[in-house]
């Protein structure tokens, strides 16, 4: 027992944890800018997708990081377009629609992938950037301040996207047009404006999302996410729609997966067990999500579209 | 009453706005001095909604013209009618129930400290206008903590706050308790003589007469009358909303009064969230009575007629018997047989089913009796003879039995379920706010079924927070506070004053 504990609550886990979390944070940062103001994106996956294999190309071809990065959100922000004058000007059911975006992320990168690339290559994945001092610290230094740039800026965009949300004009905009889009509109908060850049921000997190999977990894292959997205759905509810709450479940999941992984490694979970043991981070995200079900409440308009009539 | 009416601010003219296939507005002219309340009374889908958000720049009418303050005015959106300084509050809230008072207030409006939100400025100018027309109310809270009428404050003071001179308030009384109407009264006065104006949207009777300085009544989108309270009287204005004379109170014949049908004795419930909702009560209603319950909405009013009805459990030691039967441990089913029909509350929740068609409401209790099925198939012949007998008895305008329930006006349905529950002669009737949200001409038609009802020896409870409905109707009123009866007293000689100090908890 006391092997499982040691090789669960090690530095070495707790850095990559962090590392695991990254992706959904990012997607679930962006998730809930969106929800936030009434819109439901479950295309987040097919956007990382696509972002992942454009910026796993892009070094591919161009052998630089930071094109790639500026790809990947470059990815999202066109795929935002398109998701944002489908729902908020045509309409369409958001549900539906997202699948649609899912669905062209999964098919269109393996074409790409298989049109452009065939066998998977590796590519320079993102460096550590050792901040100083910090991470000299005894224990934690090295677990929490050894990661690459977007894994830090993933971080410091929790409170970023709180501040934006709590502090600013748009935030406020983007919680009243999520809630009662008739009574912004009323006052003249156009609904239609503030979901269109709300839908930007969370798909450009997407994209960035995708960018971080694929080149923290250094190699992509046809549906690298495997429903990463849809976890960084998940997690916007888990999270009450709050950065923080998000953070918290992306942690959560990250580390679990993490433990996972180094029981694996260390052999201490049998082989046999293996792939059950790999659902185990989907299984307490679902568990964590119906013991929290109900007690917070979703933006009163998600998923409803707004026109004036 | 009109005391310092100033300049015309606004001038509407010719108004004419069409909805495929209604004509909502026909032609109207109406207009708004500075420092008066303007009323605009009629009947629900009279066009006085439609009216004011062609005002407010939400619809564009197809002809006529509108001037303020002398100056022809195109508004093309709330907006831009905003920017001409007026404000409108909606019959329907629009508030953002998760965002502070300060915030619904500082929403569409340019912050000081762009790109971030300034609402300690806000709140500033909030508590100045709190003080200016003593509209108290926290800055910092969410709405969803505040009761109705802290909401409508916030609406006022959003209006405010952009410097509204022109206010418009559609139905603004319509859920709000008596002292919330009083105190909004006074605000609205106080914002009158400061010399705004104000328009002022109502089918209350006795509002349009106590606040306005000039009515204008509507009827099918037409301009029917314009008038003054010193000139008018309530039944005056109903006629003139109606279309026809309309009797504000049932003629009441002098009945026998019979032995006791309804016995409750000893009544105590829980209400929703566990406390005691009624607490104790003794009534008894006799043969060709009827007992009229007063009180302000949540003294036990709706668990009262829930226990009775079969729908909520009573404590032990209650009693409730109907023709000396005790039915207080039966069924609803059971409670029927035994002689009760009940009007909800909540017509649409409780009375009716929204997607059925009219027939299917007008037999929803009695369908599976052996009038209108055999072997588990309707006898649709026999249906449709009862059931076109009822909607003409009941004067229900419906397109056909066949229409959807939902698709009629409230008072329509609300016929519909009056001529289901009647059909059975019972001999004890629940009636729940019968009128609450009826067009004048239905509920007078209502109230009129009910006295016919009675006058042939049914025994009735008409629970109703409209008290002119309860003094009209009933013979006995008790008064319901707290969840008991403060006092029960005959209607000859009951005055509002004595009822509303009893609501109030006051014994005299
Ligand atoms: N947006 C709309 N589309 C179609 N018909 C409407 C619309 N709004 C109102 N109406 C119709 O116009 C008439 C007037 O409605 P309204 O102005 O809301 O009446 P009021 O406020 O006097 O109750 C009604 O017959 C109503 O059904
Ligand atoms: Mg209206």
């Amino acid at each position: 027992m006391l092997e499982y504990l040691e090789a669960i609550f090690s530095v070495a886990v707790l850095a990559s944890g962090i590392r695991l979390a990254t992706p959904y944070l990012l997607a679930g940062l962006g998730e809930t800018v969106g929800q936030r103001s009434g819109v439901l994106n479950l295309g987040v996956d097919g956007v990382m997708q696509l972002s992942a294999f454009f910026a796993y190309w892009t070094v591919l071809v161009h052998e630089n990081l930071w094109l790639g990065i500026g790809v990947s959100v470059l990815v999202g922000l066109v795929m935002g377009i398109i998701y944002a004058i489908v729902t908020v000007f045509f309409e369409a059911q958001q549900g539906i629609s997202g699948i649609g975006i899912f669905l062209f992320g999964l098919g269109f990168s393996d074409l790409m992938f298989q049109k452009n690339v065939g066998t998977p290559r590796f590519v320079k994945s993102l460096p550590d950037v050792r901040i100083p001092v910090l991470s000299d610290l005894p224990v934690l230094g090295e677990a929490l301040f050894s990661h690459s740039v977007v894994i830090y800026g993933a971080f410091l965009l929790v409170p970023a996207v709180a501040w934006l949300l709590r502090k600013t004009t748009f935030g406020m905009n983007v919680r009243a047009v999520g809630e009662n889009p008739q009574a912004a509109d009323s006052l003249g908060v156009s609904a239609q404006r503030t979901r269109f850049i709300a839908i930007l921000i969370g798909n450009v997190l997407a994209g960035l999302a995708g960018g971080a999977l694929v080149l923290q990894l250094g190699v992509f292959q046809p549906n690298l996410t495997q429903g990463l997205g849809f976890i960084a759905v998940a997690l916007v509810y888990f999270g009450a729609w709050r950065p923080s709450g998000v953070m918290v479940g992306a942690l959560l999941y990250g580390l679990v997966a993490a433990s996972v992984l180094q029981l694996k490694a260390l052999q201490l979970i049998p082989r046999s067990y293996s792939d059950i043991a790999a659902m185990a981070p989907a299984v307490l995200t679902i568990a964590a999500l119906v013991i929290l079900a109900g007690r917070v409440k979703a933006p009163a308009a998600l998923t409803r579209p707004f026109a004036r009539h | 009453m009109a005391t310092n009416t100033g300049e015309v601010m606004l001038e509407m003219r010719n108004i004419t706005k069409r909805f495929p296939g209604v004509l909502a507005n026909d032609s109207v002219n109406f207009d708004v001095r500075a420092g008066e309340v303007h009323t605009l009374l009629g009947e629900n889908g009279a066009g006085k909604s439609t009216l004011m958000k062609v005002l407010f720049g939400l619809y564009q009418p197809e002809e006529g013209e509108i001037l303020l303050n002398g100056t022809p005015t195109k508004i093309t959106s709330p907006t831009h009618a905003i920017n001409q300084r007026i404000g409108m509050i909606h019959q329907h809230f629009m508030l953002v129930p998760t965002l502070t008072v300060a915030e619904n207030v500082a929403l569409g409006l340019k912050s000081g400290r762009r790109p971030l939100t300034d609402l300690k400025a806000v709140a500033r100018g909030i508590a100045d206008i709190s003080d200016e027309y003593g509209l108290a109310v926290d800055p910092n809270v969410d709405i969803w903590r505040l009761s109705v009428g802290e909401r409508q404050r916030v609406e006022i003071i959003k209006a405010l706050y952009r410097k509204a001179e022109l206010l418009v308030l559609d139905e603004p009384t319509a859920v709000l308790t008596p002292q919330e109407v009083d105190e909004l009264f006074a605000i609205l006065r106080d914002m009158r003589n400061s010399g705004k104006g104000l328009v002022f949207i109502s089918h209350k009777l006795h509002e349009v007469m106590a606040l306005s300085d000039r009515i204008t009544v509507l009827r099918n989108g037409k301009v029917t009358g314009a008038t003054t309270p010193a000139e008018s009287d309530r039944s005056k204005l109903a006629s003139m909303m109606v279309g026809r004379e309309v009797k504000l109170a049932p003629d009441k014949p002098l009945v026998e009064i019979g032995k006791p049908r309804l016995t409750i004795s000893n009544l105590s419930v829980d209400g929703d969230r566990g406390a005691v909702a009624v607490d104790g009560v003794d009534l008894e209603i006799r043969a060709g009575e009827i007992l009229g319950i007063a009180g302000v909405s949540g003294n036990g009013q709706r668990e009262l007629a829930e226990a009775i009805a079969g729908l909520r459990s009573v404590k032990s030691g209650s009693t409730i018997s109907i023709d000396g039967k005790d039915v207080a441990g039966m069924d609803t089913r059971d409670r029927r047989n035994a002689g009760l029909s009940y009007v909800p509350e909540e017509r649409m929740r409780d009375g009716a089913i929204g997607d059925f068609t009219v027939a299917e409401n007008l037999i929803l209790v009695d369908h599976g009796s052996d009038e209108f099925s055999a072997r588990g198939m309707f006898k649709f012949a026999e249906i449709e003879t009862h059931c076109s007998q009822l909607v003409s008895d009941y004067a229900v305008k419906t397109p056909s039995l066949e229409t959807p329930t939902s698709s009629l006006s409230g008072g329509n349905i609300q016929k519909i379920i009056l001529a289901r529950e009647l059909a059975n002669e019972p001999s004890v009737m629940i009636a729940s706010q019968p009128t609450r949200g009826v067009d004048i001409g239905a509920a007078e038609y209502i109230h009129s079924r009910l006295v016919d009802a009675r006058d042939r020896g049914m025994a009735t409870m008409v629970i109703s927070e409209d008290l002119d409905e309860v003094l009209g109707l009933a013979d006995r009123i008790a008064v319901l506070c707290d969840g008991k009866v403060m006092d029960i007293v005959p209607v000859e000689g009951a005055t509002k004053e004595q009822l509303g100090l009893l609501m109030a908890g006051v014994k005299s």
